[in-house]
C-alpha cells in the first residue's frame, strides 16, 4: 500500500493529482490535509486532473473529500476532472455527488446576548414555574373534589401502594435520621448551656425545637429527596414515553390517575411520619441527657412535661399535610413539565427536589409568623 | 475483491441464549461471508432482536460460540473490543439515539470518538449522511424527541453508517418508513455493499426488502434457524410457516418486485 494519498505535480499550467493508498476514515484527517495543499496549489494553475486509478479503498469519508475538492477548485473557477476512476466506486462517487449542496443550519450565538436572555428566561420561568405550581393546587382540587363526589373513581389501590412506598418503607431512615439529629441537638445544648449552669433548658429547648420545626421540616425535606425525585422521575418518563397521551386519549385523566393516588399519599404519610421522627428524635435527646448529661430520664420526661403544650405538637403536625402538598404538587408539575430527552429528565427531577424544599422553608415562615400572630 | 466471497465474518455455533428460565434461541447457528446482505426473518417475539444483541454482546449467552471477524466479541479486552466496535454498526428497533444530542451530534458521536477529524469534515461528513439515509440538512439542529418515528430511523442509521463500518447490524430498518423511503433503503444498502463491500445483519419484516437485497435469508422459528437460503429456496420451501410468510396474501409473488 502507497503511502502517499495524494500526490502533486505542476506541469505545463496544469496541476496533476495521482491518488493512492487508502481513502477511508481512517486517513481521512490526513487526506483533508491534503486536498487543502492541492486547493492552494490549483491557485495558479487553470486546469486540474485527479487520476484515481492507484486508489486502493473508498469510503464515503474518502469519497466526500475527492467531491469537496472537485467542488472547490470548480468555485474557484478552475476545471478539474476525475480520471481512471475504477467502476465500483462510480456509484458511491455519485452519492458523494449529491449531498451537501445546501449550508448547514446553524443557530448563531453571541455569549453577551445568551448570558442577558437566560437571566430574563430564569425570571420568567420562575414566574411561571409559581404560576404553574399554584394552577396545579386548583387541577389537584377539582380533581379531588370530583372523586369525592364519585368516591368509587377513586384509585384505592394505586394509594395504598405509594403509601407503602413514601410512608412504610421510609420509616427506617426517618427513624434513624431524626434519631440523630435528636442526639446532636442535646448534646450541643447541653455542652453550651452547661457554662451558664442551665442544663436543664436543654429540654426545653429540644422539646419546643423539635415539636414545632425540626421534626416536620427534617422530615419534609427528607421525604422530597427520597419520594419527591421519584415521583417527578416516574411522571417524567412516563411523560417521555407518551404515556400519559396514552392516558388521555382513553379517557383518563393523569392527573387522576398518576398524581391524584400519590398526592393523597403524601398527604397521609408525611404526618405519621412526622410524629414518628418527633418521637425519636425526642427520644435521642433524652438518650444522650441521660447518658452524656447524667439526666435520669424520669427528671427529663417531668420537665419536658413542662416544656411543651398540646400547641407545640400541633405546630408541627398542622404544618406536615401542607409540607405534603408542596412536595407533591411540585414534584408533579416538573414530572410533567418533562421534554422528550433524558436531560431534561434529569433536570426537571433536580429542580422539583430544590424548589419544593425552597417553598417548604418559605412556607414555613409564613406559618411561624401566622402562628405567632394567633399565638399559639 | 470485494464481492461476496467465502471469508467468514459473522459465526454463530449452537448458541443458547435466554432470559432468568425462559430460553429464547437454543442452539443457533449461522453464517454470515464478507460483503452478504442477510435477512434474518421470523416471526415476532421469536428471538431475532435477542439474537442480534447477543452477536454484538449486548446479552449474556449461556453456550456456544460467536465469532465476529475471527474473534469472540465477549471475551475480547477493551482495546480490541474498541477496535472492533469500530468496525461494526449497529441500529437498533427503537432508534436509541441520544436524547439530548441533536441529529447532527448523534451521527458525529462515533466519529469524534474513532477518529480525530477537523470540525468542519465532520459537520460536511454527518451532513452526507443524513442526506444519503434521505433526510435533508433542516434535521441537523433537532433533537430526537422532536423527530418523527421514520426520521428518527434515518438518523439511526446514519448514526450506524457514521464510520463506514464493516459489518452494519439492522433491527428492522424500514420498519415506519414509507415505501418510497424504504425503497431509498434498500438502494443506499445496495449501494454500499457493492461499493464498500459492506456486510450486512438485517433483521426485517419487510418482504420488499428481503426480495430486493437480501442475498440470502435466515428464518428463525422454534427456537434455532430452522432454514437459510436465498429467497427462491424460501419460495420453494414447503414448511408451513414460511409458506405462509412468503406467499401469505401481503407477499404478492408474482406481481413485479421493487428493484433496488
Ligand atoms: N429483557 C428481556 N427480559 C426478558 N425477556 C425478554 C427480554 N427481551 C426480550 N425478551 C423475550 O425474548 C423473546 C424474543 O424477543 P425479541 O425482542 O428478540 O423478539 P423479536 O423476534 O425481535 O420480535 P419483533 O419482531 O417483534 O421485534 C420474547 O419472547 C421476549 O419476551
Ligand atoms: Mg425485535
Amino acid at each position: 500500500m502507497s503511502d502517499r494519498l495524494l500526490d502533486l505535480s505542476v506541469t505545463d499550467g496544469r496541476l496533476a493529482l495521482a491518488a493512492a493508498g487508502s481513502w477511508t476514515a481512517d486517513r481521512a484527517g490526513e487526506l483533508e490535509r491534503l486536498v487543502e495543499t492541492a486547493v492552494r496549489r490549483a491557485r495558479g494553475v487553470s486546469a486540474v486532473e485527479i487520476r484515481m486509478g492507484g486508489v486502493e479503498r473508498l469510503d464515503t469519508f474518502g469519497a466526500w473529500l475527492l467531491e469537496r475538492l472537485v467542488r472547490t477548485l470548480r468555485t474557484d473557477g478552475r476545471t478539474a476532472a476525475v480520471l481512471d476512476l475504477p467502476e465500483r466506486w462510480r456509484a458511491l462517487v455519485d452519492v458523494a455527488h449529491a449531498v451537501n449542496r445546501t449550508p448547514i443550519p446553524r443557530r448563531r450565538f453571541n455569549p453577551l446576548a445568551d448570558a442577558l436572555a437566560r437571566l430574563g428566561e430564569t425570571v420568567v420561568g420562575l414566574v411561571r414555574d409559581l404560576l404553574l405550581i399554584v394552577q396545579m393546587f386548583g387541577e389537584l382540587t377539582v380533581v379531588a373534589l370530583r372523586t369525592a363526589l364519585r368516591p368509587w373513581t377513586f384509585r384505592f389501590t394505586s394509594t395504598v401502594h405509594h403509601l407503602d412506598r413514601v410512608g412504610w418503607r421510609a420509616v427506617p431512615v426517618i427513624l434513624l435520621m431524626t434519631f440523630l439529629i435528636g442526639c446532636i441537638i442535646a448534646q450541643q445544648g447541653l455542652f453550651h448551656f452547661r457554662r451558664f449552669g442551665v442544663e436543664t433548658y436543654v429540654v426545653d429547648m429540644v422539646g419546643i425545637l423539635v415539636l414545632r420545626e425540626i421534626g416536620v421540616l427534617m422530615v419534609a425535606i427528607m421525604v422530597a429527596g427520597r419520594s419527591g425525585s421519584a415521583y417527578t422521575a416516574e411522571l417524567g418518563s412516563m411523560k417521555m414515553r407518551e404515556e400519559t397521551d396514552a392516558l388521555r386519549t382513553m379517557g383518563f385523566d393523569p392527573l387522576e390517575v398518576l398524581v391524584l393516588p400519590r398526592v393523597v399519599a403524601l398527604v397521609i404519610a408525611l404526618p405519621a411520619l412526622t410524629f414518628v421522627g418527633s418521637m425519636a428524635a425526642l427520644y435521642g435527646a433524652g438518650l444522650v441527657a441521660w447518658l452524656y448529661g447524667g439526666m435520669s430520664p424520669d427528671i427529663f420526661l417531668s420537665r419536658l412535661h413542662d416544656a411543651i403544650s398540646i400547641d407545640d405538637f400541633a405546630v408541627g403536625m398542622i404544618k406536615a399535610p401542607f409540607m405534603a402538598l408542596v412536595i407533591g404538587a411540585v414534584a408533579s408539575v416538573e414530572g410533567l413539565e418533562v421534554k422528550g430527552s433524558t436531560e431534561s429528565l434529569g433536570l426537571h427531577t433536580t429542580a422539583s427536589v430544590v424548589k419544593s424544599i425552597f417553598l417548604m422553608i418559605g412556607l414555613d415562615g409564613l406559618f411561624a409568623m401566622f402562628f405567632a400572630t394567633i399565638g399559639m | 475483491m470485494l464481492a461476496p466471497g467465502n471469508e467468514l465474518v459473522i459465526g454463530v455455533r449452537d448458541l443458547v441464549s435466554g432470559f432468568g428460565d425462559t430460553t429464547v434461541l437454543d442452539g443457533v447457528s449461522l453464517d454470515v461471508t464478507r460483503g452478504e446482505i442477510l435477512g434474518c426473518v421470523g416471526a415476532s417475539g421469536i428471538g431475532k432482536s435477542v439474537l442480534l444483541r447477543t452477536i454484538v454482546g449486548l446479552l449474556p449467552r449461556r453456550s456456544g460460540r460467536i465469532t465476529v471477524f475471527g474473534e469472540d466479541p465477549a471475551r475480547l479486552g477493551a482495546r480490541a473490543r474498541r477496535a472492533l466496535e469500530r468496525r461494526w454498526g449497529v441500529l437498533f428497533q427503537q432508534g436509541a439515539l441520544f436524547s439530548s444530542l441533536t441529529a447532527l451530534q448523534n451521527v458525529q458521536f462515533p466519529m469524534r470518538e474513532h477518529l480525530s477529524l477537523s470540525r468542519r469534515l465532520m459537520d460536511e461528513v454527518a451532513v452526507a449522511k443524513l442526506e444519503m439515509v434521505g433526510l435533508d440538512a433542516s434535521v441537523c439542529d433537532k433533537i430526537p424527541s422532536e423527530l418523527s418515528g421514520g426520521m428518527i430511523k434515518r438518523v439511526a442509521l446514519a448514526r450506524a453508517l457514521a464510520l463506514d463500518p464493516e459489518i452494519v447490524f439492522l433491527d428492522e430498518p424500514t420498519a415506519g418508513l414509507d415505501p418510497i423511503g424504504a425503497a431509498e433503503f434498500d438502494t443506499l444498502i445496495k449501494t454500499l455493499q457493492q461499493t464498500l463491500g459492506l456486510t450486512v445483519f438485517m433483521v426485517t419484516h419487510d418482504l420488499d426488502s428481503l426480495h430486493a437485497v437480501c442475498d440470502r435469508i435466515a428464518v428463525l422459528a422454534d427456537r434455532r434457524v430452522i432454514t437459510v437460503g436465498p429467497m427462491s429456496a424460501m419460495l420453494a420451501s414447503d414448511h408451513p410457516w414460511i409458506r405462509s410468510y412468503f406467499r401469505g396474501v401481503r407477499s404478492r409473488v408474482g406481481e413485479p418486485v421493487r428493484v433496488a
